[in-house]
């Protein structure tokens, strides 16, 4: 059978030059980059390598990349580490839209007595900047805002989010989690006091990201520890994935283009595919800025559960902003924050392209989603078993 | 992903009873668009009051679409008041057991049954009496109390797993476990000393099946005839019997076994019987 992986927001496959990069990393240069002797130099000299770049694919410092286990670890050190440096700041302001690892912990602020404003979006998906402006206040700690959103592949237009930021001195963090590697990324033009980026979205390895801290910026460490990460952030350095990290920032660089070209085209053309032979059919945010690899697409009358498990069967990989994919009952916030009825959240499929997909991949599932979405809705009680007379 | 069970995957992939029947007895609908599973069934019963023909609609996850399908299946060929004895468990049960996170799905196919049966008998359905404590997913407090009582649930957690109840903006969590509290109360405690285990129980009804039908429909039979038959043991789905009597000494004996006995516990409990003759 053929197997489709159209899951990439969710992870991705890790590139065979990233691989082939970290082996060494196991048993010839293992030392530990802080010690003293030649192992610990070989070591601090492939730390130093992956630093910059990293550091070169965000056009950052490599003295500004600190390595964290996550882009959770990194979000939440962005968010816990500055409030803890402005101790007499209490007020956070985010989006309704943002991934878990930066709204929990400031749910968990909030209940710790700071002030967080989350501000809300449109049917878009889209911020309204001037809302933004006014709630910035005095006591502003931090302004955290995401690059591209993870369901929907909306893009936020961080350039003038941070301009407007700087203005009021308030420092700023951006989750450029599933923008990186897919829209190139340039921390001056963003105005960003801090960015989290993670290796295993862009075909490093899992347990590996960076948390990218502008000069002069003030932040406390999260993990605290020994002197690692000029001591902002404590635990020994996961080298051979912080290599392969740095290894795909560099093939990620080089290949931003395919994704502005080939797979640009590829979800375009799957978008145009199904939204033709599919009625009742929408695309989430189809009128904002999206990253060029995600389809996030609603059918009305079925579930998301169903509809992916029954893709599982013919092998394509696809996420859902079903509730029931995720354990809670609860459907997708961001959908929700979008305003996306309630009854066609629970229809509402993502795909999320790679450059390692195919034409071919795009062509079996325009090939195979459609009985399955026409199958779920002869079950459908909100569907009309004998369909209605067409209007003329 | 989810641990389904191979019987939920086989009624997910391909559901039995699927659509709509004309001039039904009764027709009962759970569920909303909105609350993510919805859960239309209808029934229609033949001249001796049995179901005849029974047919569902759904939208839901795989595990909703599966219980349905599951639950047309056992209610075919039962009586209104054989079918109102199924339990949610009964369902999750005849499906190998649900994913306790999916175990909503399960009491929505009994909640669609009885809705179905009360709109045959010209009642108003139980689910719906009481006061509304989930304002997400409109779930009553009679509702939550049953589910707690027919299922022994302890916590809130389980509760949103059975019921969908404060699974959405959660304000009902402790009015949820004031429920809990009272059910305790009112019952000693005493229905989780008793909790059922999923597959005792289930065995048990099973195992008295097997022995009602081997009393009732195999033994008479073979007793007219100077023979019995005793029920030895009951392994999964092989049962054991000893062939008594004159039954011992005839040449059909195995005919017997295979085309009398073992039809008829196939006919009467599971189609996946396999009849042994224990040997002495």
């Amino acid at each position: 059978m053929r197997r489709v992986y159209a899951d990439n927001n969710a992870t991705t496959k890790v590139d065979d030059n990233v691989i082939e990069e970290m082996l060494p990393l196991f048993n010839e240069i293992y030392g530990n980059p802080s010690s003293m002797h030649t192992f610990g130099a070989e070591a601090e000299k492939a730390l130093r390598q992956a630093r910059e770049r990293v550091g070169e694919f965000i056009k950052a410092d490599p003295s500004e990349i600190i390595f964290t286990g996550s882009g959770t670890e990194s979000d939440n050190t962005a968010l816990f580490g500055t409030l803890q440096a402005y101790p007499g700041k209490k007020h956070i302001i985010t989006t309704k839209v943002e991934h878990p690892a930066v709204l929990n912990p400031c749910q968990l602020l909030a209940k710790k007595g700071y002030a967080v404003t989350v501000l809300p979006v449109d049917s878009e998906g889209m911020l309204d900047l001037d809302e933004l402006r006014d709630s910035i206040r005095d006591d502003t700690a931090i302004v955290s805002i995401m690059y591209a959103n993870n369901e929907t592949g909306v893009i936020f237009p961080i350039e003038e989010i941070g301009q407007i930021v700087k203005e009021r001195g308030v420092v700023f963090h951006v989750d450029a989690v599933q923008a990186a590697g897919k829209i190139p990324l340039d921390v001056n033009k963003l105005n960003a006091n801090l960015l989290s980026i993670s290796g295993h979205k862009i075909h490093a390895p899992k347990g590996v990201a960076a948390l990218y801290i502008r000069r002069g910026t003030r932040v406390r460490p999260f993990l605290i520890g020994g002197h690692q990460e000029k001591g902002k952030r404590g635990g020994t350095e996961n080298l051979p994935s912080i290599v392969g990290f740095g290894k795909a920032c560099e093939l990620a660089a080089e290949h931003l283009d395919v994704y502005s070209g080939q797979v640009r085209a590829m979800r375009d053309r799957l978008q145009e595919g199904l939204l033709r032979t599919i009625s009742e059919t929408s695309v989430n945010g189809g009128e904002s800025p999206r990253i060029p690899n995600t389809l996030s697409i609603r059918f009305e009358y079925v579930e998301g559960e169903s509809i992916l498990l029954l893709l599982d069967r013919e092998g394509i990989a696809a996420s859902s902003g079903s509730a029931c994919t995720s354990g809670s009952l609860e459907p997708s916030h961001v959908l929700r924050a979008m305003g996306i009825p309630y009854t066609s959240v629970h229809g509402s499929i993502r795909f999320s392209l790679s450059r390692f997909n195919t034409g071919e991949d795009i062509d079996y599932i325009l090939e195979k989603l459609p009985p399955i979405i026409s199958k779920l809705r002869e079950i459908s009680p909100f569907v009309e078993t004998t369909p209605a007379p067409k209007k003329q | 992903m989810w641990d389904y069970s191979e019987k939920v995957k086989d009624h997910f992939y391909n559901p039995r009873n699927v659509g709509t029947i004309e001039n039904p007895d009764g027709v009962g609908e759970v569920g909303s668009l909105a609350c993510g599973d919805m859960l239309k069934l209808m029934f229609k019963l033949d001249d001796r009051g049995r179901i005849a023909d029974v047919k569902f609609q759904t939208f839901g996850c795989g595990s909703a679409i599966a219980s349905a399908s599951a639950l047309t299946e056992m209610v075919k060929g039962k009586t209104i008041e054989e079918a109102s004895r199924i339990t949610n468990q009964d369902i999750a049960d005849y499906l190998d057991g649900l994913p306790e996170q999916k175990m909503h799905c399960s009491v929505m196919g009994r909640e669609a049954l009885e809705a179905a049966i009360a709109n045959y008998r010209g009642e108003k359905p139980e689910t719906e009496e009481g006061e509304i404590v989930c304002n997400c997913f409109g779930v009553t407090d009679k509702a939550i109390e049953r589910a707690i009582k027919e299922n022994g649930l302890t916590t809130v957690e389980q509760v949103t797993y059975y019921t969908k109840a404060g699974g959405g903006c959660g304000t009902c969590h402790e009015r949820i476990q004031e429920i809990i509290d009272r059910v305790i109360e009112q019952t000693g405690g005493g229905i989780w000393r008793t909790k059922p285990k999923r597959e005792k129980t289930a065995n048990i009804r099973r195992m008295k099946l097997i022995e009602e039908t081997i009393e009732h429909e195999v033994a008479p039979a073979l007793r007219k005839e100077g023979g019995d038959i005793e029920l030895i043991d009951v392994v999964g789905d092989k049962v054991i019997v000893a062939l008594r009597g004159k039954c011992t000494q005839c040449l059909l004996s195995g005919w017997t076994m295979e085309n009398f006995v073992q039809a008829k516990l196939r006919e009467f409990v599971s189609p996946e019987i396999v009849v042994e003759e224990a040997k002495e």
